[in-house]
Order: C-alpha cells, then sequence, then structure tokens
C-alpha cells in the first residue's frame, strides 16, 4: 500500500532533489518573511524558472511545495517582529506574537512558532499519506450549506475575541464584511460598489487589504510619534534566543488540537491558511484562556494558529491529489505548474503518477525537518533584526511590500488603494479598534455570503437546506454552543463562588 | 555658469552620451512580454505560458518571454492598459480567450471599448464546453436531460464556475433555448472556478455541471463523472471518440473557448504580421502539439487577419445571443 512512499524517497533523496528542497525551503521562508510576497507570488516566480531549467516534472514540483509550505514558516516572522503579518496564514499570528516580542522574548517566539509549524505540518503530512483518499471522499461531502454553517461558527468563535471593548469587535468584523462586497457579485455578476473603476470589479486583493491595514497604518502612527517626539512603543531589549522546551511542553496540547484543526480545514475545498488559523486561534482561546492572556503575549496564542497554518497547508494537497480540485489558492498555481507537465492531477494520479506523487509526499517530510533546522537557529538571527530601529525597518519592509503588490498587479492602482486602505486602518487603531477582526470580517464575510447564496440557489430559495445534512448541524450546534456556554459559564460562577472570591 | 568649473563639460556629455546609449540599448533589447489579465495560476496565466514556453522551445524568439499579471476587471483592466497606455508596443501581447469576447459584447469592458479597439492575434487552441453529470446520474443522454429540464426547468440544479452572463452561464443558456426554456428560469449556481464546481458535482450539490472538455479528463479517466454532450462541431478524437455531440443528439449547440492573444491598436503591420507568422511556425512544431495536447487543448489554426475578422464576428455573434437569453435589452 505505501509503495509509492518508498518509492517516492527513492526519488526525493536524490542529491539533486534534495537540493530543491533545501532551496524551496530557504526561498520560501524568504518570501513568506516578506510581506506582499506570499506562497502564490512566489511559485508564479519560480515556476518559469523551473520550466526553464528543464527540471523533470517531480523535481519541479518538490521545489514549488518546498516554496510553499516554507512560506507558512516565513509568514510568522514579520508578524512577530513587525505586527505586519507577513502573508494570508499569519493575521493571526501578530495578536500573540507580536506582544511576545515587545516583552522581549523575540527569539522563544520565533522558536516556538518553529517548533508548532512542524508539528502542525508533521500532523498533516501523515493524514495526507495514511487518509488522503478517504478523507477526498469526505471533503466533497463538504457542499455550500455545510460551508455556510462553519462560516457561521467561525464568527461565533470570534465571540471569543471580543475582550474588552466586545462593540468594536463587532463594527470590526462587520467593516470587514463590508468591504468584502465589494467587487462583481459572485452570483448574479452585478457589480457592486465598483464606482465604474475596472480596478475594483475583482474585489479588494487580499495582500492590498493586509499590508495597508498592517504596515502603511503602522508607518502612520510611527509618524505621528516622531512627530511628538515621544517613545514609539519601545521594545524590550532582545534577551534570550531559545526556546525553552518547557514552553513547548506548555503548548502542546494548543498545537496538537491546532494541528488538527488546520489540516481539516485544509482539506476542504476553498479555505486555506487563513480560516484555518483563525478558527484554531479563537477555539484555543476558547478552550484554555482562562486568565484572559490571550492577545497579551501567551504562548498558546502564538503556537495555535502557527500550527494550523501550516497543517492546513499540507492539508490542501489532499484534493489536489486525490481529486484534481485544488485545496487552496496556492494549490491552484501548482496544478497549473503540473499541467505544463502533461500531468493531470485527479483520482488517477496515485496509480498513474506514483513517482510524483510519493515523491512529492516524501519531499513534504524532508523539506518539512530542513524547515525546522534552518529555522530554529534562524530564530536568534532574526530576533536581532529587532535592534535595527523601527523609523528603519518598518520602512524597508513597506517598500519591499509596494514592490510586491506592484509587481503582482503592474498597475498603481492597487498602491493607491493601498495607502487608502492604510489611512483606515491608521483611524481604527486610532480609535481603539483591533485590526483582526476587519480582516476575518473580510475573509470569512465574502466566503460566506458565496456560499450562502450558493445553497439558496441550489434549493430555490428554502433556507430548509441550511439544516438538513448532520455535518451542517453539528457545525450549528457547535456555533450555538461557543457562544451560549460562557455566558451561562459566567453566570454559573457567579452563583456558586461567593463574591471576593 | 558658476557650475561649469565643478562638473567639467566633458564628464556631462559623457553621462548623457552613456545614458542616452544604455536608454537605446534597453530599448532594443527589451524582451518579450505576455500580459496575463488576472492572477497567477489561472486559465490566462496559462494561455501565457503557453506561448512562453511554446515560444522558447522551438527557439522562435531569442529572449525568454517575460508573463506579468494585471489582475482587474475580469481583463478589463488590461484591455484599458493596452488601448491607452502601452498602445504601440511591439513586443507585447495579452492573453485572451472566449470570455474576453463575451464580455466586449456585454459591454463589461466599458461601453466606450468596442472589439475594434485592439488588434487580435491569433489563437493557439481551443477547448469545447461539455455537460457533465455524475457516474450515478439519472439521465443517460443529453436528450432525457433536456426533457426533464422542460418538463420542470427548476427541478435540475445546475452549476459552473461563472457568474450569471459568464461563459459557463451561456452554456446552460443557449442549452434552455434549444430547447425552448426560458434561462432565467434555470436552477443556476456559480462557483469560483471549475475546480469547485467539480467539487460540487462529485460531492452531489449540484447535478449537471456545464464544464469544459479537456480539462475533465482526469475525472473522465476514472469513470466518476459521465459526459453528456460535447459543445463542438463534431466529434473529438481520442479519448473523446465515444462523447457524441450535442447537435448529433439533436440540440444545435456549440461553445468553443479558445485560447488567443491580442496587441495595441497603435502597433505596426510589421510587427503585426511577424508576431501572426511566429505564432503560426509555433503551432506546427512537433514539440508544440505535445505542449498544447498536455494544456489540454484542440488545435485552432486562425492568425493574424483571419483571427481578427473570427473575433470580431463572434462579439456580433454574442451581442445578438445576449439579448435572445435575456441578459441585455
Amino acid at each position: 500500500m505505501f509503495d509509492f512512499l518508498i518509492q517516492g524517497f527513492g526519488v526525493a533523496l536524490t542529491p539533486l532533489n534534495l537540493g530543491l528542497a533545501f532551496l524551496g525551503a530557504l526561498l520560501g521562508t524568504l518570501f513568506g518573511a516578506l510581506p506582499g510576497i506570499g506562497p502564490i507570488n512566489g511559485i508564479a516566480i519560480l515556476m518559469p524558472l523551473a520550466y526553464t531549467l528543464g527540471l523533470p516534472a517531480e523535481s519541479a514540483l518538490i521545489l514549488l511545495a518546498g516554496i510553499y509550505t516554507g512560506s507558512e514558516y516565513g509568514g510568522r516572522m514579520s508578524s512577530i517582529l513587525l505586527n505586519v503579518p507577513g502573508d494570508a496564514g499569519a493575521v493571526m499570528t501578530t495578536l500573540d506574537g507580536h506582544p511576545l516580542a515587545k516583552k522581549g522574548l523575540a527569539g522563544p517566539a520565533l522558536g516556538l512558532s518553529a517548533v508548532s509549524s512542524f508539528i502542525g505540518a508533521t500532523v498533516a503530512i501523515v493524514g495526507l499519506t495514511l487518509f488522503a483518499p478517504l478523507l477526498a471522499v469526505v471533503a466533497v461531502k463538504f457542499g455550500p450549506a455545510e460551508f455556510f454553517a462553519l462560516m457561521i461558527f467561525a464568527f461565533a468563535s470570534m465571540s471569543a475575541m471580543m475582550g474588552k471593548d466586545p462593540l468594536k469587535t463587532l463594527i470590526g468584523a462587520v467593516l470587514g464584511v463590508l468591504i468584502s462586497t465589494v467587487g462583481v457579485d459572485s452570483g448574479t455578476g452585478v457589480l457592486r460598489f465598483t464606482f465604474d473603476m475596472p480596478e475594483l470589479y475583482d474585489g479588494i486583493d487580499f495582500v492590498v487589504m493586509i499590508i495597508g491595514l498592517f504596515a502603511v497604518s503602522e508607518i502612520l502612527l510611527m509618524l505621528e510619534h516622531a512627530f511628538r517626539h515621544d517613545q514609539d512603543g519601545e521594545m524590550a531589549p532582545v534577551g534570550r534566543v531559545m526556546v525553552k522546551l518547557s514552553e513547548v511542553m506548555f503548548c502542546k496540547w494548543a498545537i496538537l488540537r491546532s494541528s488538527v484543526i488546520g489540516f481539516v480545514i485544509g482539506v476542504l475545498p476553498g479555505t486555506g491558511a487563513s480560516v484555518a488559523s483563525a478558527v484554531a486561534y479563537t477555539t484555543e482561546k476558547r478552550i484554555s484562556d482562562r486568565d484572559n492572556t490571550f492577545g497579551t503575549g501567551d504562548m498558546r496564542g502564538l503556537a495555535a494558529p502557527e500550527a494550523a497554518n501550516n497543517a492546513s497547508a499540507a492539508g490542501s494537497f489532499v484534493p489536489m491529489l486525490t481529486l484534481g480540485i485544488p485545496g487552496s489558492g496556492t494549490t491552484a498555481i501548482l496544478l497549473g505548474a503540473l499541467m505544463l507537465y502533461n500531468i493531470n492531477p485527479g483520482p488517477m494520479m496515485f496509480r498513474e503518477q506514483p513517482v510524483v506523487v510519493g515523491g512529492l509526499i516524501a519531499s513534504l517530510y524532508i523539506g518539512n525537518v530542513m524547515l525546522l533546522l534552518l529555522n530554529l537557529p534562524l530564530a536568534g538571527v532574526f530576533a536581532r533584526v529587532l535592534q535595527v530601529p523601527r523609523w528603519i525597518l518598518v520602512p524597508s519592509v513597506a517598500i519591499l511590500a509596494f514592490v510586491g503588490v506592484y509587481q503582482l498587479h503592474s498597475d498603481l492602482m492597487a498602491i493607491y488603494l493601498m495607502l487608502v486602505i492604510g489611512v483606515f486602518g491608521y483611524l481604527l487603531r486610532k480609535f481603539g479598534f483591533s485590526l483582526a477582526p476587519v480582516v476575518l470580517g473580510f475573509v470569512l464575510g465574502g466566503l460566506m455570503e458565496e456560499n450562502l447564496r450558493r445553497a439558496l440557489s441550489i434549493s430555490g430559495g428554502d433556507v430548509a437546506i441550511l439544516f438538513q445534512s448532520g455535518l451542517s448541524i453539528g457545525l450549528w450546534i457547535a456555533a450555538a454552543l461557543v457562544v451560549l456556554v460562557p455566558m451561562f459559564a459566567g453566570k454559573l460562577k457567579a452563583k456558586f463562588l461567593p463574591a471576593g472570591k | 555658469m558658476p557650475n561649469s568649473r565643478i562638473i567639467p563639460r566633458w564628464l556631462v556629455a559623457v553621462v548623457t552620451g552613456g545614458a542616452l546609449l544604455a536608454g537605446a540599448v534597453q530599448a532594443q533589447a527589451k524582451p518579450p512580454e505576455c500580459i496575463a489579465p488576472a492572477k497567477p495560476g489561472g486559465g490566462y496565466d496559462l494561455t501565457c505560458r503557453l506561448a512562453a514556453n511554446g515560444l522558447q522551445e522551438a527557439k522562435l524568439i531569442d529572449e525568454p518571454m517575460m508573463v506579468s499579471y494585471m489582475p482587474g476587471g475580469i481583463g478589463a483592466v488590461a484591455y484599458n492598459h493596452l488601448t491607452g497606455v502601452r498602445d504601440d508596443d511591439p513586443n507585447l501581447i495579452v492573453a485572451a480567450s472566449t470570455g474576453a469576447a463575451l464580455n466586449l459584447a456585454l459591454g463589461k469592458f466599458g461601453q466606450q471599448h468596442k472589439v475594434d479597439d485592439v488588434r487580435w492575434l491569433g489563437a493557439l487552441g481551443v477547448d469545447y464546453g461539455a455537460v457533465v453529470v455524475r457516474k450515478d446520474a439519472p439521465w443517460n443522454n443529453l436528450d432525457e436531460l433536456m426533457k426533464a429540464m422542460k418538463k420542470d426547468p427548476s427541478s435540475v440544479v445546475i452549476g459552473a464556475g461563472g457568474t450569471i452572463g459568464s461563459q459557463d452561464w451561456m452554456k446552460a443558456a443557449l442549452m434552455a433555448k434549444a430547447d425552448d426554456v426560458d434561462p432565467r428560469k434555470l436552477r443556476y449556481v456559480s462557483f469560483e472556478g471549475g475546480g469547485e464546481a467539480l467539487a460540487a458535482l462529485l460531492g452531489e450539490h449540484i447535478q449537471v455541471f456545464t464544464g469544459d472538455l479537456a480539462e475533465l479528463k482526469p475525472q473522465l479517466d476514472s469513470g466518476e463523472i459521465r459526459i453528456l454532450a460535447a459543445l463542438s462541431e463534431e466529434r473529438m478524437g481520442g479519448p473523446y471518440a465515444d462523447i457524441p455531440t450535442a447537435k448529433e443528439q439533436g440540440y444545435d449547440v456549440e461553445w468553443p473557448i479558445w485560447r488567443g492573444y491580442y496587441m495595441g491598436p497603435n502597433v505596426s503591420d510589421e510587427a503585426y504580421q511577424q508576431w501572426a507568422d511566429r505564432l503560426r511556425e509555433l503551432n506546427d512544431t512537433d514539440s508544440f502539439k505535445k505542449l498544447r495536447e498536455g494544456r489540454g487543448l484542440f488545435p485552432m489554426s486562425k492568425f493574424g487577419d483571419d483571427f481578427h475578422q473570427y473575433v470580431k464576428k463572434q462579439v456580433a455573434d454574442f451581442e445578438q445571443l445576449a439579448k435572445e437569453v435575456g441578459l441585455t435589452q
């Protein structure tokens, strides 16, 4: 049964492919670390190179998959160090990662996130190896109605993030949902809020959104501090650089739970790292945040999204390799890369192309180990980046992001849009809003609307379809529980524990 | 001029001359470029790569072709760019498909943009629409499906990877129209791309998928789906030989999806002709035939003015069709 894997390790362990896996891991980490260049652009940039060099299909795929998984590792760096997410899956990493860096724990934070990334990816790759064909069958059962219920669950979990100012979290999320409605309406093709500008037809690009919201607003805040000559959110000096084993053990359940959540969400076609890390973070906060430390630099709040986004990257290979359906935006490009090699991924691929499939899966194991070995020592190096003054660091990163966004759009409009969103983000921050709910509303809102409308066009407008399958009913109950249980738990506590205790 | 003492004149001359020379060299050595009017990874990206990889393998270009992306407005941003900014770049081609012609006809590229605003260069391949069902579907042929649809248009859930008014919807609408069913009565679900629609078909969320023939080969091979009809003029060969056309089953619907390119309106006749010849030559090489087959495309040989007239007529036909199926007035 595992012939293909043994054969695959034979392929992946050749010097060329080992070298390519390393190159992919290295480049992927870099692409992920630079905001504005995510795995999608990274693969798009290197795909022609792989083809031009005349690499065989399995080698090209090993390189490109290395970039994909590597960038999920790299995305955490600027999240933790600069509070600017490096890519889509790293938005939630800012929530506890950056506060840790502010406390002088940048090194351990980078180390811990590398370890949780490794565990998340390992859990998912093992899942991919053992259950891929089985999971694929279940994944397609997940239809529009189930996706809608999943999004409701994700929004319900967000109530966990409401913290001290629930109203602002809610408004933030609603603003995100509003922004997600810009563009061609996915059902009818009608233009919404596009003001006759063709640049807005496709909606607002995710990268434009996060660079504007996080990086540009960060610069504006810094400018303001500079004019007022006050200290700009001073960083504690970088202390020790290595993560302690006890810290990893403290997070072990958070990591394992999030790995499973990330893998499952990754397997579902159409949802990727951003949804996976959001659900993992909010779930973990619900389960283990007893002292309200999430959001202030809790190690578990950092480990959870990092384990999940890496797990989802490996999970999204499941529908691609077994059904020929991309599980994420990045696997959609990998699918395109395979087509250049006259390989059509699909149900027959395990049988017809065992070398390619086995080689790919084997290289995911190898690449993952390489990424851990690469990222643990790098944690110390990158932590020192914080010694560079922020007024140099953040603008340099922003310039790179601008170049990246321009390269992707070949159009200045995207840059202007990014600046406008930056000013918007700055205003939000001045008024005390947290940015993560805005981004989550933006990502989840779009998916929620699309799937609700799909479900309703399937049923001809009958809302009963939303509660028909066991899967969706389960998700609705889970959504109700995450909102209701804490409310009642609070009341029960008040009743049984005497005041003041 | 006090400054001339500080900066010697010869230095000014050398620097200016050098800059001009560098500029001239750069202008000459500008590599060929293909704009994919979408984000990386989609059909347009592959259309660009088809030209880029093919031309390079056949050694028809000296330098590798650069592929750049210009997403926005389902191609409208790139169309604007070519008609307004880089309207005479002799080394620039833009990927297009039947979808671009449809959007032009529907006025989605802006009312001011017409089909003659660019120079249509040629197509390197074509795919055809297909009517797809699951292997266990109750309909054995197109006629049975159409009869069920005619009896109650809302009893059949159709899905595909585009909005109402997109190519995928047009396939379904034309099928309905061929049987005198009002296309607006169809129960149509739009997904984000063909992959998601296919997943919905396999997961039994929709019953019929109006997809593209060659894209479905892996699922066809594994026997998970059945293709009730190919929307081509005649039966395709090879693995598709057993798939009847809609026409031979009594429903006169064709939907070719060509993959081609256009250039700016003010490109010289000479450059335009040179590119058309280059594509024509590429089309006949053996290495390209393999590449095209791998990409799942059938041959289509229309280049230069021939192709321009073809697109022009197609847009005119689409304008007519859009009125008939009730998309425009």
